[in-house]
């Protein structure tokens, strides 16, 4: 007798990535669509997707999308879980969108305690535009709008988004993961499956932020990525539960 | 039919709204709509089911009005002018994406923060889109209490038969004035058809999707070409104005809204010195009443627009006499509202300096 | 039949009331009305003032550029308005505080100490309403009965509000048939 040891999660289109080799993206949109399925919750699911390289996350994850302007996610998420209390809604951002033009409306749907979930993937540039800075961009990183590295008394350090949300009392998970290693992964997972739940539980706002590898812009090998994750990027951005006042 | 009741305007279009089953409802504060905001605030927690929030800007207000509209929910927000700008882009996407909502736009002077006081300088960014791309917003021009409930009950309905956003364009004159009104009858929103594109979860069926992008120039052409096709349709269907006296009138004055209002006071004086004045007068800005205007030139060889900026409808009425008519303009821009009075003095002006008057004895 | 008129005055003087009630009285007796308040810059520094308009026929503007009755409560409304009534208009003055004549002569003045009035009925809250009373008595656009049942339907039958309130109405309107 055989047994199933891979298949395509209910919730993931059979479609091929468009993604660079390496991406997170792809990974991610992956866990998304495995909790979705082990929690049951599919059906009931309304995901916003951003402007940003995830802008097609619709021809891959076969839930209801619904399309938002660049960085108005959580204002977006937060109309449709108003009027549907009892769907998981979440929010599928990049640094970008989170934590440049959508921080006003991210910050106050976290203060609302809006009963919805942001997936915050953090790659430390603007991917889909090319490369350019973004508020996450580590200091002395090279974009293509800092070419000789992110100059801090010109650019200003990095963003801690998460942190700062952390900071606003509507705000109940927040957590940082990475999607470097299998190890990281399978922890990802947990996060997400964590903060569906805080939803479901209607408990507040709650919000993974992935640390998410883009070989691309940062001119790597999808290997040295990885390692670059580790070494580098948390030591600016450490891997742990930034807050939980969930009681799960 | 219920009884007469007198009400602000503000709040006339938020009981209308809310009897018309609007289900959500997003704000931020800018003079001179606040009272629609607070009314709403009072009003939406007394019905199960329908939410007001205090929203972090307008931009996260018409944002939270795409998610609502997304759910299915008749979904309104309002600003006055500069919160307006703000909501360009959500209305962008409320366009591109198919998706009802209505705005309403309290209209104030301009351009920066202006002032306060009702002018009706944003007609081009009504009209226009307002936001980028290629779209139109139906935008409807109210001129009394009445109006304010029966288009804003319109609007809805509009926005719901064509997918598309509606603006209700009104000022601070009819916001704050009070006159008696016959509020629309209810309607529960559950009784409301639910459309085939809304999102709440895809039980039973494939999951939809509701977007604007279209990466595919084809494609995206096909899209542009399907809006301006049900923008045809729109201006087929419910493009509505008032004539005004105008069966025997020489000279005919084009103005919407409040402005329409004092003009009709000046022309009951112009006609007590027996001068043959009417007005036309749009109800629908966008789509403009521009066959009826066309169609007036066979007879009336003299136009006046008279609006409170410096010429914006102008360029429509323009355009619709295709230079078939002399096209005159007052325009009182500012906040300034001109009296009845003005109005007359100027009309007079215009009919004589036409000779319009001795036509009949050549 | 098309009346025009404006009240001023002071903000907490009841000003907007009086519109309001006479807007609402003349509504339910089957007239045509219209109610605009002045808003925003216009009533800073403590200043309100609102138009009626009340008519057998369909209203057009809202706005009174030269009014029929202006009713002025404080000295700079006296100085705001006087000028802007229209000949053989009248002109109510709370002569309680307004201790200045109006230079018009073209114009009907009538005034009426309404703060003294209100000393009679008991309360400085009544001001508005007797200036009221004295109104309608003088313009005949509404009935004190009228007045009455409005004010009932606004302040939704509070008796403690209604009978200081009908007390002053009919105080001002008795006020004026003395006179
Ligand atoms: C108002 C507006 N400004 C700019 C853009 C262009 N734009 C699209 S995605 C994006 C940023 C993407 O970066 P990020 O959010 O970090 O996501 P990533 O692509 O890296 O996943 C920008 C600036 C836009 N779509 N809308």
């Amino acid at each position: 007798m055989s047994k199933v040891i891979y298949k395509r999660p209910r919730y993931l289109k059979p479609n091929i990535f468009h993604y660079c080799p390496g991406c997170g993206h792809s990974i991610i949109h992956r866990l998304i669509a495995e909790v979705l399925e082990e929690l049951d919750i599919g059906e009931k699911a309304i995901c916003v997707p951003p402007a940003g390289c995830a802008v097609l996350a619709y021809n891959y994850i076969d839930v209801d999308m619904g399309e938002a302007p660049h960085g108005r996610a959580a204002a977006v998420a937060t109309g449709i879980k108003r009027m549907l209390p009892d769907r998981v809604v979440f929010t599928y951002q990049g640094d970008g969108d989170i934590a440049a033009i959508g921080t006003a409306e991210i910050i106050h749907a976290a203060n609302r305690g809006e009963r919805i979930t942001a997936i915050f993937v953090n790659n430390g540039v603007y991917g889909m535009t090319g490369g350019q800075m973004a508020p996450t961009t580590l200091p002395g990183q090279i974009s293509t709008t800092t070419p000789s590295g992110r100059d801090l008394r010109r650019d200003g350090p990095p963003l801690d988004l998460s942190e700062m949300l952390a900071i606003a009392r509507g705000s109940v998970y927040i957590e940082r993961t990475a999607v470097n290693s299998p190890k990281n992964i399978r922890n990802t997972k947990r996060a997400v499956e964590k903060a569906f739940k805080v939803q479901l539980a209607d408990l507040g706002f709650s919000l993974v932020e992935i640390l998410s590898q883009c070989p691309t812009n940062w001119k790597m090998t999808p290997q040295d990525s990885l390692k670059h994750i580790d070494n580098v990027v948390t030591k600016f951005y450490p891997l742990k539960v930034i807050k939980d006042e969930t009681g799960l | 039919m219920s009884e007469k009741v007198l009400m602000r305007g503000t709040h006339v279009i938020g009981e209308a709204a809310i009897r018309a089953g609007c289900r959500f409802y997003a704000g931020y504060p800018i003079t001179p709509q606040n009272e629609l905001t607070e009314y709403m605030a009072a009003q939406m927690a007394r019905y199960p089911g329908r939410v007001f929030i205090q929203a972090e800007s307008e931009l996260s207000a018409i944002n939270m009005v795409i998610g609502a509209s997304m759910a299915g929910a008749r979904a309104m927000t309002s600003s006055s002018s500069p919160g307006i700008s703000l909501k360009q882009e959500g209305i962008s996407y409320l366009a591109g994406q198919e998706l009802p909502a209505v705005i309403v736009n309290t209209v104030r002077g301009g351009p920066g923060l202006g002032n306060i006081a009702p002018t009706q300088g944003d007609y081009f960014q009504a009209t226009r889109g307002g936001g980028h791309g290629d779209y139109r917003t139906i935008v409807l021009a109210p001129y009394s209490g009445q109006e304010l409930a029966d288009l804003t009950v319109k609007a809805f309905e509009y926005a719901d038969r064509y997918r598309n956003p509606v603006m209700i364009l009104a000022d601070g004159m009819m916001g704050q004035m009070m006159e008696p009104v016959v509020l629309p009858e209810p309607i529960d929103p559950v009784t409301l058809p639910k459309g085939d594109y809304i999102l709440d979860g895809a039980k039973g069926r494939p999951s939809r999707l509701v977007k604007s992008l279209y990466l595919d120039p084809p494609v995206m052409e096909e899209h542009n070409w399907k809006l301006f096709r049900k923008y045809q349709q729109i201006a087929r269907e419910i493009t509505t104005w008032e004539d005004f006296m105008i069966e025997d009138a020489k000279l005919v004055i084009v103005a919407y809204g409040t402005c329409a209002r004092i003009a009709k006071g000046a022309i009951r004086r112009l006609r007590e010195m027996d001068l043959k004045v009417g007005m036309l007068r749009p109800i629908t800005l966008y789509p403009f009443p521009s066959k009826p205007m066309k169609e007036l030139t066979l007879k009336v060889k003299s136009f006046l627009v008279i609006e409170l900026s410096t010429g914006q409808m102008l360029e429509d009425v323009r355009l619709a006499v295709e230079g078939r008519a002399k096209v005159h303009f007052y325009g009182r821009p500012g906040g300034v509202v001109p009296t009845p009075d003005e109005i007359a003095k100027h009309t007079n002006l215009i009919y004589h300096r036409q000779g319009l008057e001795g036509e009949d004895y050549e | 039949m098309t009346k025009k008129m404006i009240f001023a005055g002071f903000g907490g003087q009841g000003v907007l009331m009086m519109g309001y009630l006479l807007a609402l009285s003349a509504m339910r007796d089957g007239k045509n009305v219209t109610y605009l308040p002045a808003y925003g810059a216009e009533v800073r520094g403590g200043t309100a003032n609102c138009t009626v308009v009340v008519s057998d026929e369909e209203i057009y503007s809202p706005v009174a550029s030269s009014p029929d009755y202006v009713v002025v409560m404080n000295k700079p409304s006296l100085k705001k308005y006087e000028g802007t009534i229209a000949p053989g208009g009248i002109l109510f003055i709370n002569s309680s505080l307004v201790d200045i004549e109006p230079n018009r002569t073209d114009i009907q003045a009538l005034k009426i100490p309404v703060n003294e009035l209100a000393k009679e009925v008991g309360s400085d809250r009544a001001i508005n309403m007797i200036m009221l009373g004295a109104f309608v008595e003088k313009t005949g656009l509404t009935s004190l009965d009228s007045l009455e049942a409005s004010l009932r339907y606004v302040t939704k039958g509070k008796e403690k509000f209604m009978e200081i309130n009908k007390k002053g109405l009919i105080k001002g309107s008795e006020f004026v048939k003395r006179s």
